[in-house]
C-alpha cells in the first residue's frame, strides 16, 4: 500500500470546448496520507466536486496527473478504471439511490460489484451496516419512502459496505441532523484509524471541521489554503 | 419471482425490479411490444392467407409431375397444352399414368343479383387416383352430365345451398345456357383466386365452357411408377418432349413457383410483402422506443452503478433481462389479440388466415432480438460518457 493513496500533480481541468472552453481547475498538487480524513472546502463553483470526481475516476483526466492507489488514472484503460472504482467508495451529493431497489438491495449493489459471494452472508453484511447507521427498521423500504437523511445514510452504507480503501464523499452530511452527521463522520474517522481507510470529503458543514486531519480550501479552481488543524 | 430471478442471474434482478417498479410504465412498455407483435402478426397473417390460397387448389389433385405451357403463370392461371403431349409422355419409361386437367373461371349470378366467380376444374372421372381422396369418393356421381361438387368455403353463396348439399339436397343453377347441378361439397377454402371452386367431369367442363376444346387442356398430370424418382422421370420427359413452350415440373416445384409468382409478380403479393416489411419496420421502431426510453429513464441510476465499478457487461445484462421480460410479456397478449383478429378476418372475408406455430415462434424470436439489440444500442451513451456527466 503506497503511503499516499491519492496524489495529484499539475492537475488542470477544462469544461466546454472551442470558444466556450473554460478552465475550472488550475495546477492542483496534493498528496493525501493514508488513513487521514481530508476536508475539501470552498465556495460553490470552486471546483471541489470536480476534483473529487477526478480522483474517483468518474471524469476523464485531461491534463496533469492523478494517481489513485499507486495507479495513474490519466489515460488508463476502461478495465483499469472499473477495477479502481471498485476499490473506492463514493458517497454522492444527491445520494443517487436506485429507486426500484430497497435499502438493503441498494447496499447489496455495493457488494455484488465484486462478483460472486455468498448471498446470505452478503445480506447479513448489508443488514449489519444499515443497523450501524440507525436504519434497522428501514431495511426493506424503497428510497421513495425514506426521508432525505435516511436516503443519505443508505448511500453511506452502500459506499462503506465493501470496505473500500478510499472513501470519497460529496457533502455526506448535508441532509443529516447534527447527531447523525456527527455519527457518520465519526464512523469514517474510526475506519481511518483502525483500517487505514483514507477519506476525502467535500463539505460546507462547520460542525465537522474539528474532526478533520487536514483542510484544503479551493477558490476558483486553485488551492488557496492547506492546513492541518 | 424476485428470489427466483436472483438465483437465476446470481445477482439482484434489477431489470425485473425496475420494470415492475412502476406499474403504469410497465403496462405502457408491454403494450408497446404487444402492439408491435400484433402489427407484424396481422401483416404475416394476410401474406400467409395469400400463400395458403395460392396453393389451396393443389389439395384437389394428386400427382407427381405437372406438364404445363410455358406461357402460363400458375396452376389456376395457365396456358393451354396440346393433349398429344400426354400420349407422348405415356411412352416415356417411368411414367405410370397421366390425366389432362381443365381449368376455367365460371362467373355465376345468384338469385339476389350478386355474382360470384367459381374456379372450375374438369377431371377425368375414370382416373380417381388423380384427385384427393374425398373428391375421388364422389367422382362416379359426377358421371351424370352437368353435375359438380361445390367448395364449402365458397363466398357469397347463400347458407341454405351449402347446408342443403351437406344434407343431400341438390342445388341447380343456370350458366351460359346450361343447367349445372351441384350434388355434393368438398373442402378447399376460399381465397384470393376466386370466390369458390367447382370440380366436374371433363365432359361437363367442355359443355359449360363451350369455347374450350378437349384437345387443349391446361395441364397434364403425370404419376410415376413406384420406385422411380420424380427427378429421373422429369429428366427423361425433357429429353423425350423437346421444343420450347413446355414446362415440366414436380408438383412441389410447381407450387413453389406459384408462390414466388404471386409474391413477386402480382400487385397483391407485392403489396402484402411491402405490408410485412412496413409492419416489421414500425414494430422495430416501437420496440426501440420502448427500450431506449427505459434506458434513458434509468440513466442516472446506471451512471451511479458505473461509478461504483460496474462494467458495461453488467448493463448489457440488465437490458437483456428487460428485453426477455418485455418480449415474453408483450408476446402473449400480442399473440392472443392477433388470433382474435384472425378469427374476425376469417369471418369477414373467408380468407384462410391462420396462426402457425412457426410464425409465432419466429415473431417471438424476432421480438427478442429486436428488444435486445435496441437495449444494447440504447446503452451505448452510457458506455461512452463519464459517469460524472450523467448524474
Amino acid at each position: 500500500m503506497p503511503d499516499a493513496p491519492i496524489k495529484t500533480l499539475g492537475l488542470n481541468h477544462f469544461f466546454g470546448s472551442g470558444d466556450a472552453r473554460k478552465q475550472a481547475m488550475f495546477d492542483i498538487n496534493m498528496d493525501i496520507t493514508r488513513g487521514s480524513l481530508t476536508i475539501l472546502m470552498g465556495p460553490s463553483g470552486s471546483g471541489k466536486t470536480t476534483l473529487l470526481t477526478l480522483i474517483g475516476c468518474l471524469r476523464d483526466v485531461q491534463d496533469g496527473s492523478v494517481q489513485v492507489l499507486g495507479q495513474e488514472v490519466r489515460g488508463a484503460s476502461e478495465a483499469m478504471l472499473v477495477s479502481l472504482r471498485r476499490r473506492l467508495g463514493f458517497i454522492f451529493q444527491a445520494h443517487n439511490l436506485h429507486e426500484s431497489l430497497t435499502a438493503t438491495q441498494n447496499v447489496l449493489m455495493g457488494l455484488q460489484v465484486h462478483g460472486g459471494g455468498d448471498p446470505v452472508r452478503q445480506r447479513t453484511a448489508a443488514h449489519h451496516i444499515l443497523d450501524l447507521l440507525g436504519l434497522a427498521d428501514r431495511r426493506d423500504y424503497l428510497p421513495g419512502n425514506l426521508s432525505g437523511g435516511q436516503k443519505q445514510r443508505v448511500a453511506v452504507a452502500r459506499a462503506l459496505v465493501s470496505n473500500p480503501e478510499i472513501i470519497l464523499a460529496d457533502e455526506p452530511t448535508a441532509a443529516l441532523d447534527k447527531e447523525s452527521g456527527h455519527n457518520v463522520v465519526k464512523m469514517l474517522k474510526t475506519l481511518g484509524d483502525k483500517r487505514g481507510t483514507t477519506t476525502v470529503m467535500v463539505t460546507h458543514d462547520p460542525r465537522i471541521l474539528e474532526m478533520a486531519d487536514r483542510i484544503i480550501t479551493l477558490e476558483d479552481g486553485r488551492i488557496v489554503s492547506d492546513t492541518h488543524p | 419471482m424476485s428470489w427466483l430471478l436472483t438465483l437465476l442471474f446470481r445477482r439482484l434482478p434489477i431489470g425485473w425490479l425496475q420494470l415492475t417498479h412502476s406499474r403504469g410504465r410497465f403496462i405502457a412498455a408491454v403494450s408497446g411490444v404487444a402492439f408491435a407483435n400484433l402489427l407484424v402478426f396481422m401483416q404475416l397473417g394476410i401474406m400467409g392467407a395469400m400463400n395458403t390460397s395460392t396453393v389451396a387448389p393443389y389439395s384437389l389433385i394428386r400427382t407427381d409431375i405437372i406438364l404445363s405451357s410455358e406461357d402460363g403463370n400458375t396452376l389456376t392461371d395457365a396456358g393451354h397444352i396440346p393433349r398429344a403431349r400426354m400420349f407422348q409422355a405415356l411412352g416415356v419409361p417411368g411414367v405410370a399414368t397421366a390425366m389432362p386437367l381443365y381449368i376455367g373461371n365460371l362467373p355465376f349470378t345468384l338469385e339476389d343479383g350478386s355474382s360470384v366467380s367459381l374456379l372450375s376444374f374438369g377431371v377425368d372421372i375414370a382416373k380417381p387416383g388423380f384427385t384427393s381422396a374425398d373428391i375421388a369418393a364422389d367422382l362416379d356421381q359426377l358421371s351424370i352430365e352437368n353435375t359438380a361438387l361445390l367448395d364449402k368455403g365458397t363466398r357469397g353463396m347463400p347458407d341454405f345451398v351449402i347446408k342443403g348439399l351437406e344434407a343431400g339436397t341438390r342445388y341447380s343453377f343456370e350458366t351460359g345456357g346450361n343447367t349445372l347441378t351441384t350434388i355434393g361439397t368438398m373442402d378447399i377454402g376460399g381465397g384470393f383466386l376466386a370466390d369458390g371452386m367447382l370440380v366436374m367431369s371433363d365432359q361437363t367442363f367442355l359443355r359449360v365452357f363451350p369455347k374450350r376444346s378437349s384437345g387443349a387442356p391446361n395441364h397434364i398430370l403425370i404419376q410415376t411408377e413406384d420406385g422411380v424418382s420424380t427427378d429421373t422421370v422429369i429428366t427423361r420427359l425433357q429429353a423425350a418432349l423437346p421444343g420450347g413452350n413446355l414446362r415440366i415440373q414436380s408438383v412441389e416445384g410447381s407450387a413453389d413457383n406459384d408462390l414466388t409468382f404471386m409474391a413477386t409478380e402480382r400487385p397483391t403479393g407485392i403489396i402484402f410483402g411491402f405490408g410485412v416489411f412496413m409492419g416489421i419496420l414500425v414494430g422495430l421502431v416501437i420496440v426501440y422506443q420502448v427500450l431506449s426510453t427505459d434506458v434513458a429513464d434509468h440513466l442516472r441510476e446506471y451512471a451511479t452503478f458505473k461509478a461504483m465499478g460496474y462494467g458495461h457487461r453488467f448493463f448489457l445484462g440488465i437490458v437483456f433481462e428487460e428485453a426477455i421480460i418485455l418480449a415474453i410479456f408483450g408476446f402473449v397478449p400480442g399473440l392472443l389479440v392477433s388470433m382474435g383478429l384472425y378469427a374476425g378476418l376469417v369471418a369477414a372475408t373467408g380468407l384462410p388466415v391462420a396462426m402457425q406455430v412457426s410464425r409465432a415462434f419466429l415473431v417471438f424470436l424476432g421480438t427478442l432480438i429486436a428488444c435486445s439489440l435496441s437495449g444494447a444500442i440504447a446503452t451505448r451513451r452510457l458506455a461512452n460518457a463519464d459517469p460524472a456527466d450523467l448524474f
